[in-house]
């Protein structure tokens, strides 16, 4: 009796599979693109990875699932490296990084830039420096330029905050400022965005550089070559300290609910929510 | 004789049931030891990067393929000595005070106090480190910063005192209140009784407290990474240059290490390994010459 009970659900189940199987790939093939927002998307997008992302891609998410109510959304900030990496090993539907891909990390990730981000570089609120060139900001990081006298400040020491190595913001950072791998040696390393700038808010002689997405009033962000470190400046290009956000899957493991997701990202609703949580839009 | 069979049966099976989760550690242990060791040691073996620049080296630059671990382990090992140095007598007197010299009501409160400490998460420590004793070394530091090897030592110093206090405590606790006896028939007063007579009696005990104190110190990391700077390269000199302790490399880095780099934060996870195996290998020793004695 229950054996028999058992086999009637279990080839039900086998039915039912096939069933939809079929019918997710004939609306696949033969809908148009019109078509395919219409009906309704479902699956787990899980992605990961760049934490100066992470405030853009959960509103997305929120957003995209609040859309699509059958779509399950997660995203875990756990860095750009690991977002390549867990994209690549498809333990990510998709991956998000901070800075470019190195040419050992592409293999067969797909790459998409969703935003623009630029790094604000910020000084403790009380500092009378209030404009730097990037070229200084350089040999601050390298240590050619050790007292704030030296570029027009108090006669005090500078104390030199920087992030942790593999960070995407550290990496895009000292690409775009021109110090790679020079970091001085006694150099202060705090981990994450939030750390840094608790520290640079905690001691009157601290350079750091954040997020721009991150600066808040404990700060104090400075100009970089005469440009103000704001949006629109990253936008016409002018502020010279920013960099590009990138979403990378596996053309051959991505399944459609991420795709329409990273479509959804380059709408000018996604757009939308790029710029309202201080990204800068495509 | 049913009745007694079904329960030898039974006895049988619980016991499989405690051999089960036995093994749970022994196993964990086991792939732990594998894993790390087989990750760390792979750089040397297939000579992606030399085992003696890696061990003497004194910058850690992973884009510049440069990974020296010596100023961590000297960051790591004076941070820890000085722990011990400040830490260890304050713990001792404690427990001292606690359990021979406090009245029952003021030697619970203490203990209590103590019990909670240790229940605090060890990232709390950090926060309270980075927020009062970071700006406080600043305040009397030479150098402009306030992260540095003193204030690794003073959180460092607070965290180990759960461990140290309540072990020595309990050695102290079950030294015969005849010695105390004796003591006190020869004409000694009580404090000349604590250092001559209890405290050599749980010395091996109080020691056993203290090398467990010198493992919490040497692996402690979340705590210890928001405070001490993490400098990428610099042997300490003073009490206020900025140390990087092996396990805040580990920590700092692993969620964005690929290849050699991540292979070698592996291999520091193998030294630091090491140091607390020589650590367990002295407790085990302590505590059989204590058995011996």
């Amino acid at each position: 009796m229950s054996k028999s009970l058992k086999k009637i659900l279990v080839s039900l189940l086998v039915g039912a599979t096939v069933l939809t199987l079929a019918g997710c790939g004939s609306s696949g093939t033969t809908t148009s693109t019109t078509e395919t927002t219409k009906t309704a998307i479902s699956g787990e997008i899980n992605g990961g990875g760049s934490t100066s992302v992470q405030k853009v891609i959960d509103a997305a998410g929120s957003e995209f699932t609040a859309l699509n109510p059958d779509v399950k959304f997660t995203y875990s900030g756990t860095g750009s490296s690991d977002g390549i990496k867990g994209a690549t090993a498809g333990t990510y539907s998709f991956g998000c990084a901070s800075r470019d891909l190195k040419t050992e990390e592409k293999g067969s990730l797909t790459e998409l830039i969703f935003a623009y981000d630029g790094i604000a570089v910020v000084l403790n609120p009380a500092n009378t420096v209030k404009n730097l060139t990037t070229e200084q900001v350089g040999k601050i990081y390298m240590g050619e330029i050790t007292n704030w006298s030296e570029v027009g400040g108090a006669d005090a020491p500078i104390v030199v905050v920087s992030r942790e190595d593999g960070s995407g913001t550290r990496g895009a950072f000292e690409e775009l400022v021109k110090f790679e791998e020079k970091l001085k040696p006694d150099a202060t390393i705090k981990e994450g965005n939030g750390n840094v700038q608790t520290t640079v808010a905690g001691n009157a002689n601290a350079i750091g550089y954040v997020s721009l997405t991150f600066v808040d009033k404990t700060v104090a962000a400075i100009d970089i070559d005469g440009v103000k470190a704001t949006v629109d400046n990253v936008k016409n290009k002018t502020y010279k300290i920013s960099r590009p956000f990138l979403a990378v899957y596996d053309k051959a493991k991505v399944d459609d609910a991420t795709l329409a997701f990273l479509d959804f990202l380059m709408t000018t609703e996604g757009q939308a929510i790029v710029e309202e949580h201080g990204g800068i839009a495509v | 004789m049913q009745a007694i069979k079904r329960k030898k049966q039974k006895e049988k099976i619980i016991e499989g049931f405690f051999l089960i989760c036995a093994f749970v550690a022994v196993v964990s242990v086991l792939a732990i030891t594998v894993f790390v060791f087989y990750n760390g040691l792979k750089p040397f073996v297939s000579n992606s990067y030399p085992l003696w620049d890696f061990l003497t080296g004194v910058e850690w630059r992973p884009g510049s393929n440069m990974y020296g671990i010596f100023y961590m382990i000297v960051g790591s090992i004076f941070a820890t000595f000085g722990a011990i140095l400040i830490g260890v007598p304050v713990a001792i007197l404690t427990a001292v005070y606690i359990s021979e010299l406090a009245g029952s009501r003021i030697g619970k409160i203490i203990r209590f106090a103590v019990e909670l400490l240790a229940g605090i998460p060890s990232v709390l420590y950090g926060v309270f480190g980075l927020g009062i004793i970071v700006p406080y070394v600043l305040k009397i530091s030479p150098n402009a910063q306030g992260e540095s090897l003193l204030a690794t030592i003073m959180v460092l110093a607070i965290m180990i005192l759960p461990t140290v206090v309540s072990i020595s405590e309990t050695s102290i606790s079950v030294v015969p209140k005849e010695y105390r006896e004796g003591s006190y028939a020869l004409g000694a007063s009580k404090i000349q009784t604590i250092f001559k007579v209890v405290l050599p009696a749980a010395r091996s005990g109080i020691m056993t407290g203290v090398i467990l104190g010198i493992g919490r110190a040497i692996g402690e990391t979340m705590a210890v990474m928001l405070v001490c700077g993490n400098p990428i390269a610099g042997i300490p000199t003073s009490l206020f240059d900025q140390i990087r302790p092996l396990t805040t490399n580990i920590a700092l880095e692993m969620g964005y290490a690929s290849g050699v780099h991540q292979e070698l934060l592996y291999s520091t996870g193998v030294v630091l390994f090491i140091f607390i195996m020589i650590i367990n290998l002295a407790v085990n020793k302590l505590v059989k010459a204590k058995v011996g004695s």
